[in-house]
């Protein structure tokens, strides 16, 4: 997916990150645009169109959050948090706030790389979902309401089909609690976690090799689940 | 030095009392943090004790004394008058009293001004009503306290001691008067004598008063006569002073030839006027005799009036200022407790008033009684002058008594009457002597309601009645036969003994009930206070308790850390007091004295504020407004005394447990700080000094060197990075549960899930091992903290890992059995050595022995958040061997896993 017209902005106000950041990223193939504050940031955004930016939450000048609410307002692609904050409702309230991804510091260059690309991929198939999936053994007919595992039928329910679906379109994603429950069951249900524990745990025993050690349907501990599609 | 001398040099039999030592060196002591008193002591106004004062200031000023003017009174003298000019003057205070504006010395003026020395003239002066104090003395006596020195002026007939003797020698009463104690207090008493001709002299050229004044007082007061025997009584004061004075200074110096057993004096006090001059002999004798002395009341069943309230009040205030210890104590039998006090105080002697003539019957029977069973205690029976105005008291207070119990003595005669005429139509059926024995009946249950008078007159009625109405012959008192009059008096003696008897049956029964009814208050006090377990628990019972047995509002304020007086009253308090009261709280705290309503201090005041003393600083104070808005009875006021004397040790007791937890927290932080430095500076170290080296390395490396050596050097720091990583998570963790603030976030949560989300962080740690879990397939839903209790499967796993040997077994079980969550996790590992299992839990505790590379911190940590669940883990060993953690997780709801 990268080629050398993917542009990332980088804001992140310690001079460290920002080398290594762009060592990896220029050395995974993009092309980097480095930001030392939120002003120069936002600025940077507004003025020029990139593929998607890495945000700082901690920043000098404004809190990350606003900066994301912020480029937002006009644009719709992946912005990835990468903070030092690791509590769970930090994260959950930037995901909540539009972001696509988030990685606590310190992080692992590879994982972030390889999350870049998933974030860039989602927002570009998104586009132009096809009807039909098939990942690793997993064939999802979404127009026809027709799920098979190693080419038997698998049968679901409404609830938990509509679930699937919505993991699949947000292949690599994580999504939080709420976020599903809204999605799936509608607004009031928010905060009723106990549906999405109960029925991803369907979802794994229908889906999954092994339901105990789960390849598909991930837990993220504190914030919701991520469905790879690892293909 | 000098002290230590003093006990090693001394033979052991000459040795003083160590008790009576140290009360000599605390008083000096005493003396040295207080202001000094000076007394300008004179036999009468004009001998000029102001002009002495101020010719001494001036002394002082030249010494370099800062010495202001607090009040002086120069009556006009133009001698003292001109020692008055370049002397500073503090402004008096305007008060304004009934609409006229009196003037009064500017008590806080002065303390704030802090001089060291203060003139203040007349001591015995009287304040306007409306200021601090009642007296001036005790303005003097707060200058005292306040560390400023006071030269101050007084006469003889001021003394509490002295005055009725002087009322008796000049006929003039006088109102004006100043403890003894305050007298005995001074450092310095300087007397300014001049001889009476040499006074009337001075009076006569008009040096003391103006022309007409000079010439009343000197036909009324300044008699020659009156002034010798002032003259003598000063001077044999001042000379008793001196002989007490060098009584002290013997016993400090150890010159011990007239060395006496310590005397001391037990004086019988009731509610009457006379008991006054009986206190007051007894001071003189005390003083005289360097004998300690002890009031005594002893409470009976007879009920006191108001009137004997207020004049037992006024009878203890008077033997408190003359420096008696009081003591109260209930006895039917006056004398017994006399004599049992006394011995208890180890009193040689007794010393009670003369009884008064009318109610001979009853005291003498008190003085026989005492002579009778005092044995080896000397008995003394002190007359008194009874002045005109007592008797005319007397008199009134008794009306009062008859007055009130007039209806009971009707009630009682009509009662019998009404009996006895009732049995008159069962004459005729039964025999006369039959109905004395209705009669008597009568008399009998009459103590049920009524007191000893009216039933001994219902006896009387009784004994009347029957002998007019049925003895023959009828309707006639007089009576034919011998035996009718014999019938008649044992009839009477019977109703009379049988009366009487169940009456003082009765009274004693009331007497032991409120008696009862005090120690059952004051047992439900120390209850509460004992039971309560912080400071606010205290005053929260205080506060119910008092209101309960008072009837009263009760404002409880505390002192802060600083020593000063919170300026909040405490939330347990039951009513919000204005600035006004606060002020009087406040002074009350400074001083330590009882002070607001019915006090001599600030009594405007809408309630009386007592002070909560501890031994070091005052606690607080407790302000008590009495509902009914009147002062309470002398036993109540000592109980209230006593259950604030226990509020204040409660509280102190609150006060020094916070002190004791503070001090732990503190040592327990001062540990914890050191391991922590030792463990942090090591386990931060190591890792930094292996990516240093290995960074370097590659650094300064030579391009073309073997890539194998690169990669070792890359792989070091990783390691390195991922070891200092591990440790702050490990101290955040930490630090969250430290700071408290840790709550579990919970959710419902699938207990697989979490497991197998932390086996899969673990993936590569346990790469080498065999883990097995057991979960039920329907285990339901439960609330916990998901992100939590995977970190303490984390840490828990991660330590299986490190230190199980490779392809060692890991087994995880969980269920949820009815309303706990129950997990074990063992190994067949080597297990821990038993000696640690109580350790294993503490933080930065590492089994000794045991690889590098943890920090101490996991296990705890997990303890840590299980308990945030409020549940409970455990370690031991597996009967079969190897490592088991038990945890146990109270669970309150669960959600079957089967939702539609």
């Amino acid at each position: 997916m990268s080629t050398p017209s993917t542009e990332i902005l980088i804001i992140d106000d310690e001079i460290q990150m920002r080398r290594l950041l762009r060592i990896t990223l220029e050395s995974a193939g993009y092309k980097v645009t480095l930001a030392e504050n939120a002003a120069e940031g936002i600025r940077n955004a507004e003025t020029h169109r990139f593929d998607a930016v890495i945000l700082d939450l901690g920043l000098p000048d404004l809190d990350g959050i606003e900066v994301l609410k912020k480029i937002r307002t006009w644009a719709q692609y992946p912005i990835i948090i990468l903070s030092v904050r690791s509590a769970e409702q930090d994260i959950v309230s930037a995901l909540d706030a539009g972001a696509n991804d988030y990685l606590t510091k310190p992080f692992r260059s590879g994982e972030l790389v390889a999350r870049l690309r998933t974030s860039l991929r989602v927002f570009h198939s998104k586009t132009s979902s096809t009807p039909i999936v098939e990942i690793k053994g997993i064939f999802v007919d979404t127009d026809n309401h027709i799920v098979k595992k190693n080419g038997e039928p698998v049968k679901l329910t409404p609830t938990e089909f509509a679930l699937l679906v919505l993991f699949i379109r947000n292949a690599g994603k994580v999504l939080t609690h709420n976020y599903i429950l809204q999605q799936v069951w509608g607004p009031k249900f928010e905060g009723e976690s106990q549906y999405t524990r109960v029925y991803v745990a369907q979802l794994r025993k229908k889906l999954e090799d092994d339901p105990n050690n789960p390849v598909f349907f991930l837990t993220e501990a504190g914030i919701g689940y991520r469905f790879i599609d690892a293909a | 030095m000098s002290f230590v001398y003093f006990f090693m040099s001394i033979e052991e039999q000459n040795r003083p009392d160590p008790d009576t030592l140290l009360q000599l060196l605390k008083k000096e002591e005493e003396k040295e943090k207080r202001g000094k008193l000076k007394i300008f002591f004179g036999m009468c106004a004009g001998v000029g004790k102001t002009y002495d004062m101020l010719r001494d200031a001036h002394a002082e000023i030249s010494k370099g004394i800062d010495v202001i003017i607090g009040y002086i009174e120069t009556h006009k003298r133009i001698e003292t008058e001109a020692l008055l000019t370049d002397l500073p003057v503090i402004p008096r205070k305007t008060i304004e009293y009934k609409g006229t504006i009196l003037e009064e010395m500017d008590l806080d003026a002065i303390i704030s001004r802090k001089p060291q020395l203060v003139l203040v003239d007349e001591l015995a002066h009287t304040n306007v009503p409306g200021s601090r104090h009642t007296k001036r003395y005790q303005d003097v006596l707060e200058l005292l306290d306040n560390g400023i020195d006071v030269f101050t002026t007084l006469n003889v007939q001021h003394l509490e001691s002295r005055a009725e003797t002087v009322a008796q020698i000049t006929g003039n009463i006088i109102r004006e008067t100043v403890p003894d104690s305050i007298f005995e207090a001074a450092n310095e008493v300087e007397v300014i004598d001049i001889s009476p001709n040499e006074l009337l002299k001075r009076l006569s050229d008009g040096k003391v008063y103006t022309p007409e004044r000079s010439q009343r007082a000197v036909q009324n007061f300044f008699r020659a006569g009156n002034l010798s025997a002032l003259r003598e009584m000063s001077l044999r004061l001042t000379a008793e002073r001196v002989d007490q004075q060098l009584r002290e200074y013997k016993q400090t110096k150890r010159i011990s030839e007239t060395w006496k057993s310590g005397t001391r004096l037990v004086v019988g006090i009731n509610a009457s006027l006379q008991s006054l001059s009986v206190i007051r002999w007894a001071r003189r004798v005390s003083y005289t005799m360097d004998a300690s002395w002890v009031a005594v009341y002893v409470e009976t069943s007879k009920k006191a009036t108001l009137a004997d309230t207020e004049q037992l009040s006024k009878n203890f205030k008077l033997a408190r200022e003359l420096g008696a210890e009081i003591v109260t104590t209930s006895d039917e039998d006056i004398a017994g407790a006399l004599l049992r006090v006394a011995r208890e105080q180890n009193a040689t002697q007794i010393l009670i008033g003369k009884p008064k003539p009318k109610a001979f019957f009853h005291t003498s029977r008190l003085v026989k009684n005492l002579l009778r069973k005092s044995r080896d205690i000397d008995v003394y029976v002190v007359g008194h002058e009874e002045e005109k105005e007592n008797q005319q008291q007397l008199f009134f207070q008794h009306i009062p008594n008859i007055q009130s119990g007039l209806p009971q003595y009707l009630l009682a005669t009509m009662i019998i009457l009404g009996v006895s005429i009732a049995c008159i139509p069962l004459a005729r059926l039964i025999e006369y002597k039959t109905i004395s024995y209705i009669i008597l009946f009568a008399v009998s249950l009459l103590p049920l309601r009524m007191g000893r008078g009216p039933v001994l007159l219902g006896a009387t009625c009784g004994a009347l009645a029957w002998d007019f109405l049925f003895i023959t012959p009828i309707y006639t008192f007089s009576i034919g036969r011998i035996e009718d009059v014999l019938m008649l008096l044992v009839f009477f003696i019977v109703a009379t003994v049988s009366g009487t008897l169940s009456a003082r049956v009765r009274e004693r029964e009331r007497a032991v009930r409120q008696r009862e009814m005090r120690s059952s208050a004051l047992f439900a006090l120390t209850k509460d206070l004992s039971s309560a377990h912080s400071q606010d628990e205290v005053i929260q019972a205080t506060s119910a308790n008092i209101k309960k047995f008072f009837n009263a509002d009760v404002v409880v304020f505390l002192g802060d850390a600083d020593g000063d007086m919170s300026h909040q009253a405490h939330t347990a308090s039951s009513w919000k007091p204005d600035e006004k009261e606060f002020s009087v709280a406040a002074w009350t705290y400074w001083n330590e004295k009882k002070a607001g309503k019915f006090t001599d201090t600030l009594p405007f005041a809408q309630a009386t504020y007592y002070s909560m003393s501890g031994p070091r600083y005052p606690v607080g104070v407790i302000g008590v407004r009495v509902r009914q808005n009147e002062k309470l009875g002398i036993d109540q006021e000592i109980l209230l005394e006593n259950f604030i004397a226990q509020i204040a040790s409660a509280v102190e007791r609150e006060l020094l447990n916070e002190v004791t937890k503070k001090s732990i927290v503190v040592a327990e932080s001062e540990k914890l700080y050191k391991t922590l430095f030792n463990s942090i500076s090591h386990e931060l170290r190591t890792p930094i000094a292996a990516i240093l080296g290995s960074s370097e390395g590659l650094l300064f490396a030579d391009r073309n060197q073997e890539k194998k050596m690169h990669d070792d050097l890359l792989g070091e720091i990783h390691t390195a990075a991922e070891r200092l990583n591990r440790l702050v998570e490990n101290l955040l963790d930490m630090t969250r549960l430290e700071s408290g603030q840790l709550a579990p976030k919970m959710d419902w949560c699938d207990v697989r899930d979490i497991i197998n989300t932390s086996l899969k962080k673990l993936e590569k740690e346990l790469s080498r091992h065999i883990v097995q879990v057991h979960i039920d397939e329907n285990n339901p839903l439960v609330l916990l903290d998901f992100v939590l209790l995977e970190q303490v499967f984390t840490n828990i796993l991660h330590n299986a890992s490190l230190y199980t040997p490779a392809g060692s077994t890991i087994d995880i079980q969980a269920h949820v059995q009815e309303d706990e969550l129950f997990i074990l996790i063992s190994d067949n590992g080597r297990g821990f050595p038993p000696e640690v299992l109580k350790t294993l839990f503490e933080k930065f505790y590492r089994v000794p022995g045991t690889q590098t590379g943890g920090t101490g911190l996991g296990l705890s940590i997990a303890k840590g958040f299980v308990e945030a669940h409020k549940g409970t883990i455990q370690a031991s060993n597996n009967p079969h061997g190897g490592a088991c953690f038990t945890i146990r997780i109270p669970i309150e709801a669960q959600q079957s896993l089967t939702l539609q």
